[in-house]
């Protein structure tokens, strides 16, 4: 038996054969012909060819994913009827150059250009190029078509996943996703996500022919991969999926229930995202709304400053997909453990505690400005609640409040449609939640982010896995400052979320309600778990 | 020659499917079209170059038209138009 490590990007648990994705890879040479018009009916037969595989994978796709992801063949097969296209290769081989190579330069080219431009969809469209660049080099090369198939259902084993791979798997031949590369917000995840199987991103194996067809396990409740399983694991690994799968269809019946206690005492429980994809697993998963909207996706992984634009298509796309449900975005928590270089941060000591979040906001209020523009033109199109994070003093309260109001009017006097926002702050540090009696004049809503109020308030980092053992979720003071600030919010009228782990924390849920919790906000996997926990409550 | 304009509706903007549409309506017609946004033109029937516009929600495009059946082409593009983006 072989125990490999990963990212879980989805939990459940895989048992089955491993199939082994390889791509053949192949070099591209530049070579004279002597016969330009020869190779160049070459050419045009490969791109005839790679057509009628299109139109095939189109009619698949159509049977098993349906219209939405089977567009993308069609479009590939019109963009191998695209002049420019045609030409440009058609131009590489008059000029004495193999088809192969010539396919390659025309498909880099046109690459290029969309990957130049500054709309984030249309740079995404540089892989449809690739893609369509590699079939038909693939063709003149005489390899065969990247497929997966398999009789039995078996475990997807590979480097990693692009779209045009992911969506022409045949999904009922698939158990479970293992990937080299890859992260939580790779092809692979939002794809095992869709199709709610056990995934792990991140896997240190080399892909050796001979694990092809082996058995496997994959669990994606711990991140473990296993190969060639020992009995005694096998079983216990088959004890846990059958609960799994037991779970699953008791949660399933919870769908479209209320959250209500068995004596009638409610409470709201929405999701926490941190993309624009994630908001369909909310959805999927029935939340009552988003309560913590993580926009840090937005400005980690790039070099640049995501423009305004950019964000106001993110949130109006979140906005719209939630159809009138609340949604909270929270401005943008950079810093500490979330580094960015173009951001030019200087290294800190003590990041947690450093130059983050609202600290930068505050102090270069041009990106602050920026996302708050978004935000405002985007609450047009939805119920949508801003939310501060990090803060420790009213002063910072409003300043914020005096910033929002500028850049409100700014955008009415530019004529733009702007909506309204509740304003919340996150109730993370000790200093917020002491005062939080004065803070909850100045706001709408508070949200207790349970994850830094506990390594602030037990002066432990919550990174650091040798102090596992004394950060203790239940501390009687992260308590007791969580009761305090639901009863000062009360006391000015205002509603109050827990939008941090211990939200999904179902030992806890009684005392939520108990103290007067109005919303707790969890992971889209956990809304139905923790449905189920009030419900059993009497 | 005819020319209409017309404001893209669709929150995507003139995005991969709809270009595609666009490119095989006006594959109908022996008509040459352009389509033209800020200050950039491409032929309608050139998917790769109309998507490189970049056309977003809220742009202004300039639709031309100029052939035999131009008449033909500028009504049912101009409903293409209205239809789909």
């Amino acid at each position: 038996m072989e125990r490999y490590i990963g990212k879980s990007v989805m939990k459940g648990i895989a048992i089955g054969r491993i199939f082994l994705y390889k791509k053949r890879d192949y070099q591209v040479t530049d070579q004279k012909v002597s016969d330009p018009a020869a190779e160049k009916e070459c050419l045009l037969a490969a791109v005839e060819r790679a057509k009628e595989q299109l139109t095939r994978l189109y009619e698949d796709a159509m049977r098993n994913v349906g219209e939405d992801h089977a567009a993308i063949f069609d479009i590939h097969r019109m963009l191998l009827e695209d002049e420019d296209y045609l030409d440009a290769a058609a131009g590489e081989i008059e000029s004495g150059f193999n088809a192969v190579y010539a396919v390659d330069r025309a498909g880099t080219q046109f690459a290029e250009l969309f990957a130049a431009m500054d709309d984030e969809y249309m740079r995404g469209r540089a892989a449809d190029i690739r893609d369509i660049s590699q079939r038909v080099i693939r063709i003149l090369l005489d390899l065969p078509e990247e497929d997966i198939c398999s009789d039995e259902p078996v475990v997807l084993l590979a480097e990693d996943l692009t779209p045009s791979e992911t969506v022409k798997l045949d999904k009922s031949k698939i158990l479970g996703f293992v990937t080299v590369k890859g992260s939580a917000n790779s092809h692979t995840a939002i794809l095992a996500r869709s199709m709610n199987l056990p995934a792990l991103v991140g896997v240190d194996i080399p892909l050796a022919d001979e694990l092809h067809g082996k058995s496997c396990v994959v669990d994606g409740f711990e991140g473990v991969f296993l190969v060639e399983p020992e009995d005694g694991e096998l079983s216990r690994m088959v004890v846990r999926k059958n609960q799994w799968v037991a779970d699953l269809e008791a949660l399933e019946k919870l769908k479209g229930q209320d959250n209500v206690t068995k004596s009638g005492k409610r409470i709201d429980i929405f999701a926490n995202i941190g993309n624009v994809e994630d908001a369909d697993a909310a959805c999927a998963a029935d939340a009552g709304g988003i309560g913590l909207f993580r926009s840090e996706f937005l400005y980690l992984g790039r070099d640049t400053f995501p423009s305004e634009e950019e964000q106001y298509e993110s949130y109006k796309a979140v906005l719209e997909k939630m159809e009138g449900k609340k949604v909270v975005i929270r401005t943008m928590d950079i810093g500490a453990d979330k580094k960015v270089d173009y951001f030019g941060l200087e290294p800190e000591e003590n990041p947690a505690l450093g130059y983050r979040a609202i600290r930068i906001c505050l102090d270069r209020e041009e990106i602050f400005i920026t996302q708050l523009r978004a935000l405002y033109r985007a609450a047009a199109h939805g119920k949508l609640a801003i939310m501060f994070p990090m803060i420790i003093s009213v002063e910072e309260v409003e300043r914020i409040k005096q910033i929002v109001d500028m850049v409100r009017k700014d955008l009415v006097s530019e004529g733009k449609p702007v909506g309204d926002a509740e304003l919340g702050i996150m109730i993370e540090t000790p200093a917020a939640a002491v005062i939080s009696d004065k803070l909850a004049k100045e706001v709408d809503f508070f949200s207790i982010g349970t994850n830094d109020l506990t390594q602030y308030t037990l002066a432990v980092d919550r990174q650091n896995q040798k102090l596992e053992g004394i950060c203790d979720t239940h501390h009687e003071a992260l308590l007791r400052l969580i009761e305090m600030t639901v009863k000062n919010a009360h006391e000015a009228g205002i509603w109050v979320g827990i939008c941090g782990e211990l939200g999904a924390d179902t030992a806890l849920t009684e005392w939520f309600l108990k103290i007067g919790v109005d919303e707790l906000s969890v992971a889209a996997s956990a809304v139905l778990k923790v449905r189920g926990a009030v419900r059993a409550l009497p | 020659m005819r020319e209409f304009s017309y404001v893209i509706k669709d929150p995507v903007g003139l995005h991969a499917r709809p270009a595609g549409l666009l490119v095989k309506k006006a594959g109908e017609f022996t008509s040459r079209i352009t389509v033209e946004s800020g200050g950039k033109s491409a032929e309608a029937k050139k998917l790769i170059m109309l998507m490189g516009l970049g056309i977003k929600q809220g742009a202004e495009v300039i639709c031309r038209i100029e052939g035999e059946d131009e008449e033909a082409a500028q009504e049912a593009l101009a409903k293409f138009f209205e239809e789909n983006l």
